[in-house]
């Protein structure tokens, strides 16, 4: 079973867009690929959209702990509010004579609470969000939701995957496709984990290709081979030439351009990704030669495993 | 017109969704209203894991901090290898195997505890670096912003940095450029702003996270309004819950794929819509009034 990671750094370049496009292409393609799909990006999870799901099951998730100080034990000594490093410790006020702690701004570090004399604070564990196994158009779903302005969206990147990755060697997929979140670190260092093969979507705008630069040296630092996809590369053609000649430099492979395709979001708009919504569009022509590639470079084409 | 506020403001930027035009409208916003107000205007580039706002601005930058967080290093002659360092650590960042005490610095958030902990004194901190803040002046525009090195998990100490660094001497206008998503970086970006503004576009993706990065608005109790980007025709879910949340629209940019070209070659709305500008200063009165 192989691992294919979608990332881009920046947001918006059509990662989602291209996954689902991907998972359409893996069922009804020739030959087609028996493909697991999870969704990555817990902050924002848009896989949904457009491969229509239907929920099988739903998970609570419990992300970190968070330190909560019982008022009747507390003395107001202060000690919490000088250990925290996080600034999570409110101080008495008007309000309150003893010490409190912002859910928000806590870490779950408990250091206040190895250091309280008074015993008066505890962890306590927090919900932060669902995850579901979900069966779409293209076949098995893992996703979640993580709740709005909640910590540990890593570690729920980690949950999905890792049950995504068990149904896939349960029913003998060939493929986890991972739809990654925006950005370089905590979460997409958890979608990145174990991946056989990263591929970058990015667009020629300056900061497509800045953040692309960004999400090739993560991926590279985890030594995952990396591949690049110019989405919408005729809006800037000049841009465009630029990334190519990046990619040479660094010996990373271009799979492919995607023209700018306003089809794709009217089709995001009926629930579809561009392949199921216009087949022959422009778009849809260079993923379909994106995809064979890709096939190509996990070695999932011509019987080989 | 010259406005003076006695309360100057922090307004943040965020979306949910990324690649919304976060960056372009913050940048925007900024250039259009700096000639328009009397106090100074700081940008704040919080989207550390993928900071764009400088190719923008083009900001000069003269000042450089590294963020450093501490983490325990251990002296093997007085470790006991007790093992309540490894006991506290809610991370995993550092473990007691047989007689020797590993460290994890990717896991370790810096808290501290371990060597508070430490009944040998064992455990002194050491820095870290996990990235760098930058200063300096884009025209009459302050700037900052927090980059991440490569392969550090946590944005949220060097956000949480970088705001403690530009702590305003004078009073000055603050524009916070957020990172997208809903988690803990963008709540350490937005917190503490008077108000949110929230770039969408009218299509699914856009609008199921947005209603996300509403929700973190109302848990902060930030005031928010919202600017819809590359609007094509009506999105009627879009305008219902904008309405029913009593989430007022407080701009509208059309859907035109020269404006895409323009941004795609490194401009920004006011150069490409000149006539943007004016907007994005009544934009700036609507939220003065919205704060009071």
């Amino acid at each position: 079973m192989k691992q294919l990671v979608i990332l881009s750094g920046k947001g918006g370049t059509g990662k989602t867009s291209i996954t689902a496009a991907f998972a359409n292409l893996a069922k009804n393609g020739n030959p087609p690929i028996n493909a697991i799909l999870a969704d990555a990006d817990v902050d924002a999870a848009n896989l949904e959209l457009v491969t229509r799901p239907k929920r099988l099951e739903s998970h609570e998730f419990i992300g970190g702990e968070i330190a909560v100080i019982d008022p009747n034990r507390c003395h107001a000594c202060g000690i919490c509010e000088q250990v925290c490093r996080f600034d999570a410790v409110i101080p008495p006020d008007s309000s309150q004579a003893v010490y409190r702690i912002d859910p928000i701004a806590c870490d779950g570090c408990a250091a206040c609470v190895y250091q309280c004399p008074e015993y008066a604070i505890t962890m306590q564990p927090q919900k932060a969000g669902n995850w579901y196994h979900s069966l779409s158009l293209y076949g098995d779903l893992y996703h979640a939701d993580l709740i709005p302005a909640q910590e540990n969206s890593g570690k729920l990147v980690t949950v999905v995957k890792q049950n995504g990755r068990l149904r896939a060697l349960d029913t003998g997929a060939q493929l986890l496709i991972v739809d990654g979140p925006p950005g370089i670190g905590c979460p997409v260092i958890s979608a990145v984990a174990g991946a056989d093969l990263g591929l970058i979507v990015t667009e020629p705008t300056p900061a497509g290709s800045h953040d692309m630069e960004r999400a090739l040296q993560t991926i590279q630092h985890f030594r995952i081979p990396a591949l690049v996809v110019i989405n919408k590369a005729d809006l800037n053609r000049e841009k465009t030439a630029e990334i190519q000649n990046y990619c040479k430099e660094k010996q990373v492979e271009v799979l492919g351009e995607v023209p700018y395709d306003p089809l794709i979001s009217e089709g995001m708009k009926q629930g579809l990704d561009i392949v199921a919504y216009h087949s022959t569009s422009p778009a849809s022509q260079a993923i379909k030669a994106i995809w064979t590639k890709v096939l190509e470079r996990l070695s999932l084409l011509g019987g080989a495993s | 017109m010259r406005m003076a506020n006695n309360n100057p403001l922090k307004i943040a930027v965020a979306s949910g969704k990324g690649g919304t035009g976060k960056t372009t409208i913050a940048t925007s916003f900024a250039l259009s209203i700096i000639n328009d107000i009397s106090e100074s205007l700081l940008f704040l580039d919080c989207d550390v894991e993928a900071p764009n706002a400088h190719l923008f601005l083009k900001p000069q930058l003269t000042e450089e901090k590294p963020v450093e967080i501490l983490i325990p290093e251990v002296n093997e002659s007085l470790c006991t290898h007790c093992g309540e360092c490894a006991k506290v650590c809610q991370f995993q960042a550092i473990a007691v195997l047989g007689n020797k005490t590993l460290v994890f610095p990717q896991l370790c958030h810096g808290c501290g505890s371990c060597t508070m902990i430490c009944p040998a004194n064992a455990i002194q901190e050491i820095p870290k670096s996990i990235g760098v803040l930058q200063k300096g002046t884009a025209g009459e525009i302050k700037f900052a912003r927090g980059v991440m090195d490569i392969g550090e998990p946590m944005a949220v100490p060097i956000i949480r940095q970088l705001k403690k660094w530009v702590a305003p001497l004078e009073p000055q206008i603050t524009i916070i450029d957020s990172p997208p998503g809903t988690s803990c970086p963008v709540v350490e970006s937005i917190r503490g702003s008077d108000f949110l503004i929230l770039v969408t576009e009218p299509t699914p993706f856009g609008f199921h996270d947005l209603k996300l990065a509403h929700q973190v608005a109302k848990d902060l109790q930030i005031p928010a309004g919202v600017i819809i980007n590359r609007e094509n025709g009506a999105f009627s879910e879009l305008e219902d819950y904008c309405k029913e949340e009593n989430l007022p629209i407080l701009m509208r940019v059309p859907f035109r794929r020269n404006i895409a070209e323009g941004i795609a070659k490194g401009r920004n709305l006011i150069e490409i819509l000149p006539e943007m500008s004016a907007s994005f200063q009544n934009i700036y009165h609507q939220i003065t009034t919205l704060v009071k």
